[in-house]
């Protein structure tokens, strides 16, 4: 029986321990780190439908380089054009925003509004609590990915692959179905009798339980080579000290792709932490953003929006590539 | 599936297991790493969805206690009249979504895929709408769709000489405009997909095309979208498992209306067991998300058996 989807890792090199580790010799977790240098990668053009004998001829060079020339325009426009919009509107008094919102700086800058969003609409405090949501969420699925990707992968129990099967079970299961379950579980914890509503936990512990997460971290575990193990044991290295100085530092690249997951997923979950969290202190952006849309002065709230914007963006701009590589991933095995 | 390989680690070597054999060989060290899984799984995944089966044929409003009430629930989620709309409006967004969100990021990607210097720009730009945390996006084209002429795209609108149009405040295009939204937040995802997809294509199929004289269209008609077939498949079926869960887009922009013209299923469970301040049907919700996930689970299924299958290959 093969449900598994296989990420398809020749297509991916971020799958591929072999090659990512080659790519980063040694030092440093930089996973996905932009390359600096700048010369064109010949393979991405030997894969295109437009051969260089193509480009040779004029007709061909003028019509794809206008073609390219309005995809780019439209990706501008589309893609870069609402968040400048953000930004200038984040910093423009509310009155200019509401008469002539395209015009360009009218009647000057309001540079306090982001001043007041952070201090007096606790925009602050919010972001921080997005920060923290975020970090939790992270910690707890990387020990969850990574102990049962381990254990699963390398020591291999005999009841391994039912295990196995029992977690992805759960992909099936759509996030809709947990709601409310989830919810009642959270306010009365089987063992633990002590509601978690209002405490992080109630975010941080259930977003463990990704089953992507750990067929991701598996596959990779899966592919690395036993040897290593093998000689590790032979030299007196215990289960938990191959994990920990062998196992993990192998496996960066995977690493990369699911801290990516999580923190991105966390810092956009909305309908979880609104449950679990109605006491405004703890609430992340997410959930106070549109709380505050009425009774917030517009050039304010607009500054509040592009500040909880604003680490997604630096994260995708430092992080590109394990961002890309783990959205196409994303189609190979996300359900 | 390469996974069973007979080499362990530091798993049970041999036959004859016996307590002793077992902690000699390390067995406690599985259990114990896997323990956060158990734990998280078992209180958060496993117990949950067992739960929600339970509770769907149960009277629970968490003050008195639990009461087996059979199909009821199903009954009275399958006889609410607002059903058949809610549904209706969920297949028309799934619909809506499909006819505008399918074509724009195939062509997007074919044309970026024959890029040739800084494909790396294209690709970025295309993928910061995915970045934007949805709330803040959705916030965002709140604005955007002002309905007054001083309204972000009724401005736009006004240079070309359009007068302003009611976006979201009309029950006719209340739910395009929400698929405009969702398809923008979207589309980079599925293009980036899309892209990877093609980057896997082997260069020799171009190649041969080539020398076999293939104009660029052939070779697009011909080599490219059929290797992109079974992606193709695999992002609409995902794309219709999103699409049936839909919420936060009606839940921030227009909360159901205008008259229950974006009301979604998920609109409705939410409703059920989290609206009512007086306390929440719980038995209506669970019964509803069933329904739903029945349905998806035979989209999930097509899915698993595609992917499972594409990646054989």
């Amino acid at each position: 029986m093969s449900v598994i989807p296989e990420p398809r890792a020749a297509a991916l090199p971020v799958l591929a321990p072999e090659r990512s580790a080659s790519a980063m010799p040694g030092k440093g977790a930089r996973t996905g780190w932009p390359r600096r240098t700048r010369r064109p990668d010949p393979e991405a053009q030997e894969a295109a439908a437009i051969s260089a004998a193509d480009w040779r001829r004029p007709r061909v060079r003028i019509t794809t380089t206008l073609l390219h020339g309005m995809l780019f325009l439209a990706l501008v426009v589309t893609g870069l054009g609402p968040l400048l919009w953000m930004a200038k509107s984040a910093i423009t008094p509310t009155r200019d925003t509401l008469t002539a919102p395209m015009a360009l700086f009218p009647n000057g800058f309001a540079w306090e509004n982001l001043w007041i969003a952070w201090n007096e609409v606790h925009v602050g405090t919010y972001f921080l609590n997005t920060v923290f949501l975020a970090i939790g969420c992270w910690a707890v699925q990387m020990i969850v990915a990574t102990t049962a990707g381990y254990a699963l992968s390398v020591l291999r129990p005999r009841y391994g692959p039912l295990l196995t099967s029992l977690v992805l079970c759960t992909l099936f299961v759509p996030s809709v179905v947990l709601l409310v379950p989830l919810y009642l579980t959270v306010l009365d914890p089987p063992l633990l009798h002590q509601s978690l509503i209002n405490t992080f936990w109630a975010v941080w512990l259930p977003s463990g339980a990704s089953a992507f997460n750990i067929v991701l971290v598996k596959k990779f575990f899966d592919n690395l080579p036993r040897e290593i193990f093998e000689a590790a044991k032979t030299d007196g290295a215990g289960p938990y000290r191959v994990f920990w100085s062998i196992v993990l530092p192998m496996s960066k690249a995977i690493l990369g792709v699911v801290s990516v997951f999580a923190i991105i997923a966390s810092w956009k979950d909305f309908l979880w932490p609104m449950l679990v969290l109605p006491d405004i202190e703890v609430q992340p952006l997410s959930v106070r953003l549109p709380a505050i849309e009425t009774t917030t002065d517009l050039g304010v709230f607009i500054a509040a929006l592009a500040i909880s914007t604003l680490i997604p963006v630096i994260l995708f701009l430092l992080f590109q590539k394990t961002f890309l590589n783990s959205a196409g991933l994303g189609g190979a095995v996300k359900g | 599936m390469s996974v069973m390989r007979t080499q362990p680690g530091f798993g049970p070597e041999s036959g004859r297991r016996t307590p002793l054999t077992w902690l000699r060989q390390g067995g406690h060290h599985t259990v114990i790493l896997l323990l956060p899984m158990f734990l998280i799984f078992g209180v958060f995944s496993w117990y949950p969805i067992v739960r929600s089966v339970v509770m769907s044929v149960q009277k629970t409003n968490l003050v008195s206690a639990p009461v087996f009430v059979g199909w009821d629930n199903f009954a009275y989620v399958l006889s609410d009249p607002l059903l058949p709309t809610a549904v209706l409006n969920t297949l028309y967004f799934a619909g809506l979504a499909l006819v505008f969100g399918y074509p724009v990021p195939l062509v997007a990607a074919v044309l970026m895929n024959e890029v040739r210097r800084r494909k790396g720009i294209f690709s970025a730009l295309a993928y910061l709408p995915v970045v934007i945390p949805p709330v803040v996006s959705v916030l965002l084209w709140k604005l955007f769709y002002d309905g007054s002429s001083t309204g972000v795209f009724n401005t736009i609108l006004g240079w070309v000489g359009i007068g302003p149009q009611p976006w979201i405040q009309s029950a006719a295009s209340a739910m395009p405009s929400l698929v405009l939204q969702a398809t923008w937040a979207g589309a980079g995802a599925t293009i980036i997909i899309y892209l990877a997809a093609l980057a896997s294509v082997p260069p020799e199929l171009y190649d041969a095309a080539s020398v076999d004289g293939a104009s660029i269209w052939r070779k697009i008609w011909h080599v490219t979208l059929p290797q992109l077939r079974g992606v193709l498949f695999i992002t609409m079926i995902l794309q219709i498992i999103a699409t049936a869960q839909v919420f936060l887009e009606p839940f921030l922009l227009t909360g159901g209306g205008p008259a229950n013209s974006t009301v979604t299923v998920l609109l409705m469970i939410y409703n059920y067991a989290f609206a009512n301040s007086l306390g929440g049907d719980y038995g209506a919700a669970t019964a509803l998300s069933i329904l739903v996930a029945i349905v998806l689970a035979l989209f999930s299924l097509l899915y698993f058996r595609l992917t499972s299958r594409w990646s054989d290959s």
